[in-house]
């Protein structure tokens, strides 16, 4: 077990320093951060509604995520493969599964920092209002849930390729299926031809209705459970293909 | 150490290893010989855990590969073809990152990684990232890596592939002196480094082991082996023979003994023959056998073969 955790911590150094020392986290940094400063603030006009929530800036995660996570997320594997460097990393003394969780935790890891250096957001509804920070709090763990989600399919298109392109489209994709899912457009529009079950079974698998609630600050387990599931799923993919060579 | 019994790795339809089986103990070099693509490279990647076998076994040091990969792969350096690394590392980083993979840790990771670097003269460009380094030194960085953990067995995929002639002889050197307590298996398709570093050889073609010996053993299956070469002013091939089949070279001659285990014999019989016939002498030498012929005779198609 201890050597497990050793593993694990080894691989995940290495990736997280492997980040800082290319430019490519800093790039991803910055704008993530215009980014989503950008569309809080104009496009989702977080000053003119009027409430102290941050409800503007949680609302555009899932798109915001949907291009940038599986930027960051797609070399995780595919250059391994491209590298050589995968033959490398499993003839060491360690399992697929230590290689796997210890690349895709650098890189939750290093999501999570890009999130929390969105804290000025935070700072400033609480400057100009009184926000429920629980709420907040809430929304934020919701939100790294998300961007956990997206990044264990990438990690799963990742493993598929040594291809970047290829792992960042299938990516793009899968998680493009998972925000329109219960987009009320595409229910709408499903609603037609397809049996209410079907459309609720659909409907399921939307990240934003689970994501909605963290952003009202309820933590239910259900959603919890969903994000996970899709993260413990995604992982499990990873291993199945990478070891089916 | 190692131990393979009857492995067979199928690629689609294509059998790529077809039932190897081979041993290896501790004090032995195996050179590995054969075409591209005559599985030499999958032999060696089911060796070290990364394919599974379609069928057969391999052990390492006791250890089941498939049942008990941790363990066998923990006796393994294993130097991948190609000689991957991670470019954005320096070479000192990337051996404590292996050495830590290893489970070497303080004290233990500092001497491995001192000693890695010593071996494979990597003092010089210790802090330069990877992707900044030649080929030569890129190569022995991945073979550092290799030797980090001092492990009992050693699997080399192409080491001396693009070194300079100079490296070549010192990584040759090397898998000479680790040769003598460890078990080593290296691929090549230089058929110099066999005599340079083996102790003993197998020739693999299309998944098959054709040949298997001591180098000495090898260069005896070839046609010249124990042939006399004589390059003599005066020789004339009627004379010759008497002793033998002859060959006339461009100015020397070839004779080939009837019989090919007394090949001392007929040095001594040309040299007498010489002698009494008053030819001026200049060469005169037993040939080993060459293993280009060997390899080539082997391992090529059986329509070139028929020629």
């Amino acid at each position: 077990m201890n050597s497990a955790l050793h593993a694990i911590r080894t691989i995940a150094k290495r990736e997280l320093v492997s980040y800082f020392t290319s430019p490519v986290a800093y790039v991803f940094l910055v704008i993530f951060l215009l980014l989503t400063g950008f569309l809080t603030f104009t496009a989702g006009s977080f000053f003119e509604r009027g409430e102290a929530s941050l409800s503007a800036f949680f609302a555009w995660h899932p798109w915001v995520y949907l291009v940038l996570v599986p930027a960051v997320g797609m070399r995780l594997w595919a250059e391994e493969r491209r590298a050589g460097t995968l033959e490398l990393l499993l003839t060491m003394p360690i399992t697929a599964w230590q290689a796997i969780l210890g690349k895709f935790l650098a890189c939750w890891l290093f999501l999570a920092i890009a999130l929390a250096l969105t804290f000025p957001v935070a700072i400033t509804a609480n400057v100009l209002g009184e926000p429920d920070n629980g709420a907040i709090f809430a929304g934020y763990l919701g939100s790294l849930f998300l961007a956990g989600a997206y990044l264990a399919i990438t990690c799963m298109t990742s493993a598929m390729t040594r291809n970047q392109v290829i792992a960042f489209i299938l990516s793009v994709v899968i998680c493009l299926f998972l925000i329109l899912a219960g987009f009320s457009p595409v229910t709408d529009l499903m609603v037609r031809w397809a049996s209410p079950a079907l459309v609720d079974t659909v409907a399921a698998f939307s990240v934003v209705a689970h994501f909605e609630g963290f952003q009202k600050g309820v933590i239910d387990t259900r959603d919890l459970i969903f994000f996970l599931s899709v993260i413990g799923f995604s992982l499990f993919a990873t291993g199945v293909v990478l070891r089916s060579r | 150490m190692i131990r393979i019994d009857n492995l067979v790795k199928t690629f689609a339809a294509k059998r790529a290893v077809d039932g190897v089986s081979f041993a290896v103990e501790r004090g032995e070099v195996l050179g590995f010989l054969g075409p591209n693509g005559a599985g030499k490279s999958t032999t060696m990647r089911m060796i070290t855990g990364f394919i599974p076998p379609s069928s057969g076994r391999v052990s390492v040091g006791g250890h089941d590969v498939a049942e008990a990969p941790l363990r066998a792969k923990r006796l393994i350096g294993y130097l991948p073809e190609a000689a991957p690394s991670y470019p954005d590392m320096t070479v000192h980083g990337f051996l404590s990152f292996a050495a830590e993979l290893r489970g070497l840790d303080g004290h233990a990771r500092k001497n491995a990684v001192h000693r890695a670097v010593e071996r494979c003269f990597l003092s010089s460009v210790l802090h330069q990232s990877i992707d900044t380094l030649s080929k030569g030194y890129k190569h022995r960085t991945c073979l550092a890596q290799a030797l980090i953990h001092d492990p009992e067995v050693l699997i080399l995929d192409e080491p001396t592939d693009g070194l300079d002639p100079n490296q070549k002889h010192e990584v040759r050197n090397l898998i000479r002196e680790l040769g003598r307590t460890k078990a080593v298996v290296f691929s090549t398709h230089i058929l110099e480094e066999v005599d340079a570093a083996c102790t003993r050889a197998i020739i693999i073609d299309r998944g098959r082991i054709v040949a298997n010996g001591t180098p000495a053993e090898l260069k005896a299956m070839s046609a010249t082996a124990g042939a006399v070469m004589l390059h003599a002013q005066g020789a004339s091939a009627e004379k010759l023979a008497a002793l033998g089949k002859v060959e006339a070279l461009d100015r020397a001659f070839r004779v080939y003994p009837r019989d090919k285990g007394a090949a001392g014999d007929l040095a001594r019989a040309v040299a007498e023959l010489a002698g009494r016939e008053g030819w001026k002498l200049e060469m005169l030498r037993t040939e080993e056998g060459q293993l280009d012929e060997v390899f080539r005779r082997i391992t090529l198609p059986d329509t070139v073969n028929k020629k």
